[in-house]
């Protein structure tokens, strides 16, 4: 009997796509669905009160993760609206005094899109490139910035390779071109440590689900200082100042703020656990297999990220071949379409190679026998596709 | 301790028990539904039982449901995307439509809250190019019910586009695509005992829809976003259950017209906005001379009743209800009036202890006006 036969629940290695709620972060959310489940706009009686004081916790709990205040925090549904907001409401604001934006090839698409859209509005737009590493080039982007540049937007850590941006240098830059930066920080919260301040950035979209919170909800920072202005998406009740209305979801929210101040008091260890797991991972993969190549540098990544190519291995029929391990080809927002990965493309893969990417995200609840049972499954399975791909080469010829 | 009397299930519902469970269910199967693998199969697949229990209850097909943030987005969403060259709106629309677009224009309403259907025809003869109405299909301080039958005669007859935004009416009438007859319907999760932080368009595919969320292509690339799987179940969880309850709403109505006709034999001069027209069975909208909205509801909630002076989104602010202004309703007596609102869990105790208390309020403030004191 095989291993994969033993085992019922697949283990768990996406937590890029998105990770696992935190069953003290279901716990604290837990009374707000039932007997504290006051709309926390309702000014005028108990309930009401009782959730939005939550809301203001929560507000000031995930601030706390980011080093900003909490009036600097704005609630929205997610990372994808946090930086639908960033781009196109700080770009249709200031359109009129200056409108060039800088941005980059590898970004996540809500931001691509965001920025096309803007294009399609009259805006120029940079795409900076990447190099192997996933950096963009520090030289480039200072060749980038002209007097009408408004806006730079780069994300802190790629959602597919990990790598994490240099962004106080980044963001030094900005402001000396007296430019807003903003950041996809999705990927990043309660993976390295965050500081809106010490990091120069004005604006930062991070999301809930992506750090053992809940779904439907990320936040947009918006900085006080100095004070960015923007053009909001939505028009409605006036929630969140204006910036994005719409009745906030208190039991999610006090969801995303404990799982904020669990990031922060769990990363230094949890940081350190991630990365032994996944060298190890790393080191035993190579060891048993040849060919496997890294994407991405792995100097500056996130601990918990791995994404290699497997030479000569279709990643679509590893995955099949492997029910028993939850890992990705790419990001879950582009694995319904068959295309590869426009990330890995951008930092030199051919297509055959960026299709033999596995992106492996371990997260707060792998264990080390995860990772084993994970290495020796991949190990066999490659080796089999391996072996059959050179027996169908052999009839050939 | 006296228990605590919930009166403003406009403003949110109670998450029931079985949506609780239905998502802490899912919140602890976790899975992003794009993905591929098993895990975000089985959320993919939490999204779509939803989407159909949803889709089942207004009578429309699976893809004609798109999940959204809420009823704010949603409305904006329709509003936006189709990019009509004028909207129509009625006076009496919840903020998220009448501040949506730059080219709104309002239709007035009656004295009742009803749009008037002659200002709507005349103004469809006057303007040019692709038009889109939007009007509620019930009020959500007043519980109101539009004619959005007529207006949809009309709107054919020019061509026009039909939105209406159920948000408040779903669960308490019957909303059903075929039935309306519109183009697009507005819904939201936390009005029917689901949970906060989710809502959904139903729309019709013909119409192109542009999208204010762009990203990854979900929901058919209508509104990107990663799908929110727990908020999703819960809604639908909350759905499966007004379905089977929607024949009880008579039950909710008995009890709100129990309170109102109690209240007008404390005081026959009270004013009960909309009170002979066709309202949501749960919805009371009532002036008391003499006494501010704002006071009532503190007086209120010291004694434990959870009543709204207006709509939540703008009960932080103090100013007159723009539904009761645009009713024609003068600034004293709209200054006066409180949103009752009724739902899952309220009984006939629940109401005639807190008749009991509208009456010594009243009295308090008008002790020469008490009926029967003379």
């Amino acid at each position: 009997m095989s291993n994969s036969q033993k085992r019922r629940q697949p283990v768990y290695l996406d937590n890029h796509a998105t990770t696992p709620t935190d069953p003290r972060v279901i716990e604290a959310m837990q009374p707000y669905f039932s007997e504290k489940f006051g709309n926390p706009h309702s000014g005028s009686h108990y309930y009401g009160w009782e959730a939005e004081e939550a809301v203001e916790l929560a507000r000031a709990q995930i601030a706390g993760a980011i080093g900003a205040s909490p009036e600097e925090v704005y609630f929205t549904s997610g990372a994808t609206e946090a930086n639908n907001i960033a781009l196109k409401g700080v770009t249709r604001f200031y359109r009129e005094k200056k409108n060039h934006i800088i941005t980059c090839v590898s970004e996540h698409p809500c931001v691509l899109d965001s920025a096309l859209d803007l294009e399609s509005e009259g805006t120029r737009v940079t795409y900076l490139p990447v190099g192997e590493d996933g950096l963009i080039d520090i030289d480039e982007l200072k060749e980038a910035f002209t007097e009408d540049t408004l806006l730079v937007s780069i994300m802190t850590v790629q959602n597919e390779i990990g790598t994490v941006q240099s962004m106080a240098e980044i963001g030094a830059l900005c402001h000396e071109h007296k430019a807003y930066l903003h950041t996809d920080a999705a990927q990043a919260l309660g993976k390295i440590p965050l500081d809106v301040r010490a990091m120069n950035i004005d604006l930062m979209s991070i999301t809930g689900h992506k750090v053992y919170g809940p779904m439907g909800l990320g936040a947009l920072y918006i900085g006080n200082k100095p004070k960015v202005r923007l053009t909001p998406l939505f028009s409605g009740g006036g929630q969140e100042k204006g910036i994005r209305p719409g009745t906030l979801p208190a039991p999610i929210c006090v969801g995303f703020g404990k799982a904020c101040e669990l990031a922060v008091d769990e990363m230094p260890i949890e940081s350190k656990k991630l990365e032994i797991m996944r060298d190890g991972l790393l080191a035993k993969l190579q060891g048993a297999i040849p060919n496997i190549y890294i994407n991405g540098g792995m100097e500056h990544r996130v601990p918990g990220n791995l994404n290699i190519s497997v030479e000569n291995v279709d990643a679509e029929s590893l995955m099949a071949a492997l029910p028993d391990l939850a890992f990705s080809t790419g990001s879950a927002c582009s694995s319904v379409s068959q295309d590869s990965s426009y990330v890995l493309n951008a930092i030199g893969l051919s297509n055959e190679l960026a299709e033999s990417s596995l992106r492996i995200g371990l997260g707060r609840f792998t264990t080390e026998e995860d990772v084993d049972y994970a290495a020796d499954r991949l190990i066999e399975e490659i080796s089999i596709i391996r072996e059959n791909r050179q027996v169908l080469a052999g009839t050939a010829a | 301790m006296k228990q605590t009397v919930y009166f403003d299930h406009n403003a949110t519902t109670p998450v029931r028990a079985e949506v609780a469970d239905a998502m802490a269910g899912a919140l602890v199967l976790g899975g992003n539904a794009s993905s591929v693998h098993g895990a975000g199969r089985r959320a993919r697949q939490l999204v779509e039982e939803a989407r159909e229990i949803i889709a089942e209850l207004v009578g429309a097909s699976l893809a004609q449901i798109v999940f959204t943030s809420g009823g704010t987005e949603a409305n904006n969403l329709v509003l936006r995307g189709t990019e009509c060259d004028h909207i129509l709106v009625s006076a009496v629309e919840h903020n998220s439509v009448l501040d949506a677009a730059d080219n709104i224009e309002i239709v007035p309403v009656n004295g009742n809250g009803v749009i008037d259907l002659t200002a709507l025809t005349s103004r469809l003869s006057e303007i040019d190019g692709q038009v889109l109405i939007s009007v509620m299909l019930a009020n959500n301080e007043t519980g109101v019910i539009e004619p959005i039958a007529e207006i949809v005669r009309i709107a054919k007859e020019h061509g026009a586009l039909v939105h209406t935004d159920a948000i408040q009416a779903l669960g308490k009438v019957n909303v059903d695509w075929g039935d309306l007859g519109v183009d697009f319907i507005s819904l939201s999760a936390h009005k029917i005992g689901g949970p906060q932080g989710v809502g959904a368009i139903v729309i019709n595919e013909e119409i192109p829809l542009k999208s204010i969320l762009r990203g990854g292509g979900q929901e058919r690339s209508r509104r990107a976003g990663t799908e929110n799987v727990p908020g999703i179940v819960g809604f639908g969880a909350a759905a499966k259950l007004i379905a089977g309850e929607l024949d009880q709403i008579s039950k909710t109505q008995d009890l709100r017209d129990r309170m109102e006709a109690s209240i007008k034999a404390k005081c026959s001069d009270a004013v009960i906005f909309g009170e002979s027209i066709d309202r949501l069975p749960n919805t009371s909208c009532v002036s008391m001379p003499g006494v501010t909205s704002e006071t009532q509801v503190m007086k209120f909630d010291l004694e434990d009743y959870m009543v709204s002076a207006g709509s939540a989104c703008s009960s932080g602010k103090v100013q007159a209800s723009h539904v009761l202004k645009a009713m024609g309703v003068d600034e004293e007596t709209a200054s006066t009036a409180i949103r009752i609102s009724l739902g899952f869990g309220n009984n006939s105790n629940d109401v005639d202890a807190f008749v009991s208390q509208w009456g010594k309020i009243y009295a308090r403030a008008n002790p020469d006006q008490l009926m029967g004191a003379a």
